[in-house]
């Protein structure tokens, strides 16, 4: 197998200013800030002044080979410096230090419907969006109908893009990127965008693709799909590589890491979530049912889930709407208990309080697990949600009274039945 | 890994790139798909389009004639004052057109610069290709008013092309060292318009050259673009037209030199522009 990629001692350094948020500085400002800082070292010579820029190694001491037909998902945090891997890859950006070296026609995806004009019309942004993404005039002309077909807007073709609803527009943009036949293929977490049904859709094509035997480099979030689509994961954590293994190796210790520090978080702090905030979720317990903490859980147990909250508003809330779901490994949601499903939508106290939900024969095979809450004002305002609210294995268990654990690779659920022949 | 294949690329930090022209190279079809998309959305925009760029020049051309012509009474070499209002307003507003659309490209395209590799140059090279369009359309109406007024143009105007070329040159470095300014220093852009509104005034495009005293002429011709309107003068009005040879040399010199900044400077900071944009 031959080498296409070999990167070698990779950095990436930005400059970040904390003055200013802005990556680029005003004319004005390099003058003034000039004369400030004159006048400041006559006044007093002896000072120093204080850095305004600060520098920051997005990417450092990256090295690693990528093998014709590998598909490497590559993985991480948010700001693990994913993006910028793949930025440096395809040229977008010049490293700060160390060497690249590619064999191959590269096309890289960082997103979708990149240079799309408004006012141009569906055919006129295929060709546009074609050569953008650097297929040619000819290349685009005879996949012109293929990617008509995918996108299926056949009806709008001539309609300028700017009255397309933006499922619409999505469906074009990523049609004419998944017709790309580049030797290499970079693609950035592209497959979020759409309804359900076209992610589907664009995650077969990118099967098809990975099936053909192309070198593909894939960003994402979603697990399963770096599970399917990739044969190599790597995983990235603050500009360096933690893991560079099999896929499955990978994506299992992210996930296991990302158990630890979920957990180990303060919940009132946290700030990716999502609503008002008049009632705040600001503690999460998982009890046995004698109320007492268990970091770990077994099937067919009974527990109680313990949502602890804030009332920021000072005054009762009737008719709270709560939410708590349950996903496996693969972010597949397994379970999901809702208030309005039973009827049983809650009145909250003016004051903070504890809310209880109680789940009694725990049907959950073993594996990892992690939660979303979501609590909400009858069906009108979204008071808070956060998803991946903790991470708790189920281990062992006696769900069916028989010693059997299921088949946890299989099947999540456990469900007893009953079997007769007649 | 077999070095000398054609899609063998080594990319190293602060090394230039080897094969910057060839890489322009295969890009030309963006260069295509990126002037053709800003023509289109310009005339798209439906008739205003177009017809602001047959009203601007003809508005420029009467208000001049009747300021310099009819209140100031300046000499008009041997040709209607319209006409030679008309013959400087042709590379005056090519250069105020292109490089109003180049010095903006960059970051009015930053979403491709953060996304896309491509040659940078090409984006501000693009977009100066819409200017080129609105020249061709002006061009026609010079022959138009030329008729109007019966005058028959100089031979000479088949030198149309080097003076146009030339004043590609000026805009094209001018283009160059602003849009790559313009993405670091974000307040550049307010001083495109201010060029361009002082520049009128002071380039020959209301009165003819041969208006500033002899011992001046030197110094006015510092700006590059007195050379080419003086050009485009000699070439198509032709009678009347002195041609300074010692003010277009320095023209010539100072335009090679601008772009030849401007090219070095857009090199060095292009691949940085991902990053600041
Ligand atoms: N142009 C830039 N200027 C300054 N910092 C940047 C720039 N681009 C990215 N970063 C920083 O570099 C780090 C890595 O970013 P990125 O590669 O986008 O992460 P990921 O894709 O893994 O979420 C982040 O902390 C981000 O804020
Ligand atoms: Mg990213």
């Amino acid at each position: 197998m031959s080498v296409v990629i070999k990167v070698e001692n990779l950095g990436k350094k930005y400059l970040i200013s904390h003055q200013r948020p802005e990556r680029y500085v005003a004319l004005r400002d390099v003058i003034t800030d000039g004369t400030k800082k004159i006048t400041k070292k006559i006044l007093n010579p002896q000072s120093v002044l204080p850095q305004t820029r600060e520098e920051f190694w997005a990417l450092r001491n990256v090295d690693f080979e990528i093998n014709e037909g590998d598909r490497v998902g590559i993985i991480g945090r948010n700001g693990a410096g994913k993006t910028t891997v793949l930025k440096l890859l395809s040229r977008i950006t010049e490293p700060t230090e160390g060497k690249i070296s590619i064999k191959g026609r590269i096309a890289s995806l960082l997103e979708v419907g990149t240079g799309f004009h408004p006012e141009l019309t569906g055919r006129e942004n295929i060709y546009l969006n074609g050569a953008i993404l650097g297929m040619g005039k000819s290349e685009i002309k005879r996949k012109f109908d293929e990617i008509v077909d995918f996108a299926d807007i056949e009806k709008f073709l001539d309609t300028p893009v700017k009255r397309y609803s933006s499922g619409m527009y999505v469906r074009l943009a990523f049609a004419v990127a998944s017709h790309l036949e580049p030797e290499i293929l970079i693609v950035d977490e592209v497959l979020a965008v759409g309804d359900a049904q076209f992610q589907k859709k664009s995650l077969n094509k990118m099967e098809d693709v990975s099936r053909e035997g192309r070198t593909v480099l894939f960003v994402s979030h979603n697990m399963p799909a770096i599970e399917t689509l990739c044969n190599r994961g790597i995983l990235l954590d603050n500009g360096k590589i933690l893991m560079d293994c099999d896929v499955n190796s990978a994506v299992r210790y992210y996930l296991e890491s990302a158990m630890t520090e979920y957990n180990t978080t303060d919940l009132e702090k946290r700030v990716d979530r999502h609503g008002s905030g008049k009632i705040k979720v600001v503690g999460f317990r998982v009890l046995d049912s004698a109320f007492d903490e268990v970091k770990f859980l077994q099937s067919g147990k009974d527990y109680f889930f313990e949502i602890s909250y804030k009332n920021n508003e000072k005054k009762p809330c009737t008719n709270v709407e709560v939410s708590f779901d349950v996903y496996d490994e693969r972010n597949s949601r397994v379970l999901l208990f809702r208030t309005n499903f039973t009827n049983s939508n809650l009145n909250l106290s003016l004051s903070d309080g504890k809310i209880y939900c109680k789940v009694a024969n725990l049907p959950l095979a073993n594996g990892m697990y992690h939660f979303s809450v979501f609590l909400a004002f009858e069906n009108i305002e979204v008071l808070d949600y956060i998803n991946e609210i903790a991470y708790i294995t189920v281990d062992g268990g006696d769900f069916f009274g028989t010693g059997s654990l299921g088949l946890p690779s299989h099947c999540k659920i456990l469900h007893e039945a009953e079997w007769h022949v007649e | 890994m077999e070095e000398n294949s054609k899609d063998y690329i080594v990319i190293e930090a602060g090394k230039s790139e080897k094969n910057y022209f060839r890489d322009l190279w295969r890009y030309k079809e963006l260069f295509y798909f990126l002037s053709w998309r800003d023509i289109i959305v310009r005339y798209k925009q439906t008739v205003i389009g177009v017809a602001w760029s047959i009203i601007r020049p003809i508005l420029t051309m009467v208000v001049f004639t009747i300021i310099f012509g009819k209140i100031a009474k300046l000499p008009s070499a041997d040709a209607p004052y319209p006409i030679l209002v008309f013959t400087a307003l042709l590379p005056w507003q090519f250069f105020s057109n292109a490089l109003q659309e180049s010095s903006n490209s960059l970051i009015s395209n930053a979403n491709m610069i953060s996304k896309i590799y491509f040659p940078r140059i090409i984006m501000p090279i693009s977009s100066m290709i819409v200017a080129l369009v609105d020249f061709a359309i002006s061009f026609i109406l010079l022959a138009i008013i030329m008729v109007f007024y019966r005058f028959v143009p100089s031979w000479k105007i088949v030198f149309i092309p080097l003076f146009l070329l030339l004043a590609i040159i000026v805009s094209t470095g001018a283009g160059l060292l602003i849009s790559a300014l313009n993405v670091k220093y974000r307040d550049f852009r307010y001083i495109v318009p201010f060029i361009i509104q002082f520049g009128l005034y002071i380039s020959p495009v209301g009165f003819s050259s041969d208006t500033i005293p002899g011992k001046w002429r030197m110094i006015y011709s510092l700006n590059p673009m007195v050379g080419v309107i003086d050009g485009f003068r000699w070439s198509i009005i032709g009678k009347g037209v002195q041609f300074y040879m010692p003010g277009f040399i320095i023209s010539i010199i100072l335009t090679i030199i601008l772009f030849l900044v401007a090219l070095i400077y857009f090199r060095k900071t292009e691949k940085t522009f991902a990053d600041r944009i």
